[in-house]
């Protein structure tokens, strides 16, 4: 979370933003990130910034892998990976891994 | 107004461990990430590889911890260069921390380094360093229950150590649950039962370790 303020608050004062209301992460199931605790860590980190009072908006995103076997394209939980048409266990994620800073809503006075 | 940011939150980490890769590949020097833990027998597994690899490899360990500087001195106690780097509460290595630490080793005289992860099951997966490959060890005495509560681990890692197999028949830990579990997250990770402070099964992981290292010399 800390690499989530520093990024976000870089870029919001390099874009001439006061206040930054939300910030909004798109975390994959995977991950095993708890939402509540980037919640918590928010706060605590925002404090003396211009984050301050400001919100985190997560958005959870579902796994789903294709398998290099036979092709398939399949959603699946954190813990069977296989190909549910073939079996095989070499497939590759193709979403549910992501920790990706999507973007803030900022307020930027008037010049 | 919306900042478009669509940042990787681990930009800096990625950008760094790719760096480490870069300098590592250069070198030629292999690098394991060891992840386990506290307690399953990281340093034990370590020295247990060193004895095993050592005629063949010029080896060094980078040891993370919270604090303290004893493991460390456990490995250089056999006479292997050993960089300690004690995270300050942090609860894994990220590739800044390890690259300070290269730059202490000798690379040029290097074969393979192996990194010991600080004990947690769940932060160091998320952290690129720049090895070469990520190893879980995993003890008896955990259970067998622990691909199901830290799937992720075992999802990414590219070997599955299971240390402690000498205490398995005192032990509730049913073998082939933890071997369909582990399958069922990553069926391409090999699965080394090992007692390390014993030496039994570490011939297996360590020829499989030296056929990666050769492997990526070609």
């Amino acid at each position: 979370m800390a690499e989530v303020m520093e990024s976000t608050l870089a870029a919001a004062t390099d874009a001439g933003a006061t206040r930054v209301n939300t910030i909004r992460l798109t975390i994959g199931e995977l991950t095993g990130i708890v939402p509540d605790a980037l919640e918590f860590a928010f706060e605590a980190l925002s404090i003396g910034t211009i984050a301050e009072g400001g919100s985190l908006e997560i958005t959870v995103v579902p796994a789903r892998s294709r398998c290099l076997q036979c092709g398939e394209e399949f959603a699946h939980d954190a813990i069977d990976r296989r190909c549910p048409a073939c079996g095989s266990f070499l497939c590759e994620v193709l979403a549910g891994d992501e920790l990706v800073i999507s973007g803030a809503d900022v307020d930027v006075p008037d010049p | 107004m919306e900042l478009d940011l669509s940042r990787p939150i681990l930009e800096k980490n990625d950008a760094l461990a790719a760096e480490n890769r870069q300098r590592l590949a250069d070198a030629d020097v292999f690098v394991v990430d060891l992840m386990a833990s506290p307690g399953a027998g990281k340093t034990s597994t370590i020295l247990a590889t060193i004895a095993a690899l050592r005629d063949r490899y010029r080896i060094a360990v980078i040891e993370g911890d919270i604090a303290s500087r004893v493991d460390a001195e456990k490995v250089k106690a056999h006479g292997i260069p050993a960089v300690q780097i004690n995270t300050g509460g942090a609860c894994h290595l990220e590739s800044r921390m390890v690259s300070r630490a290269l730059d202490a080793l000798p690379l040029g005289d290097l074969d393979l380094i192996i990194i010991e992860n600080v004990g947690n099951l769940v932060c160091p997966t998320e952290f690129d360093l720049g090895e070469n490959a990520k190893i879980m060890i995993l003890s008896v005495p955990e259970g067998d229950d622990k691909p199901l509560k830290y799937p992720q681990i075992f999802a990414i890692s590219q070997a599955v150590i299971l240390n402690k197999y000498d205490t398995l028949p005192v032990f509730d830990f049913d073998e082939d649950a933890f071997r369909s579990a582990v399958g069922r997250l990553n069926g391409a990770a090999p699965i080394f039962t090992i007692a390390a402070t014993k030496g039994d099964g570490v011939h297996e992981w360590a020829e499989w370790l030296a056929a990666r290292i050769e492997a990526s010399r070609r």
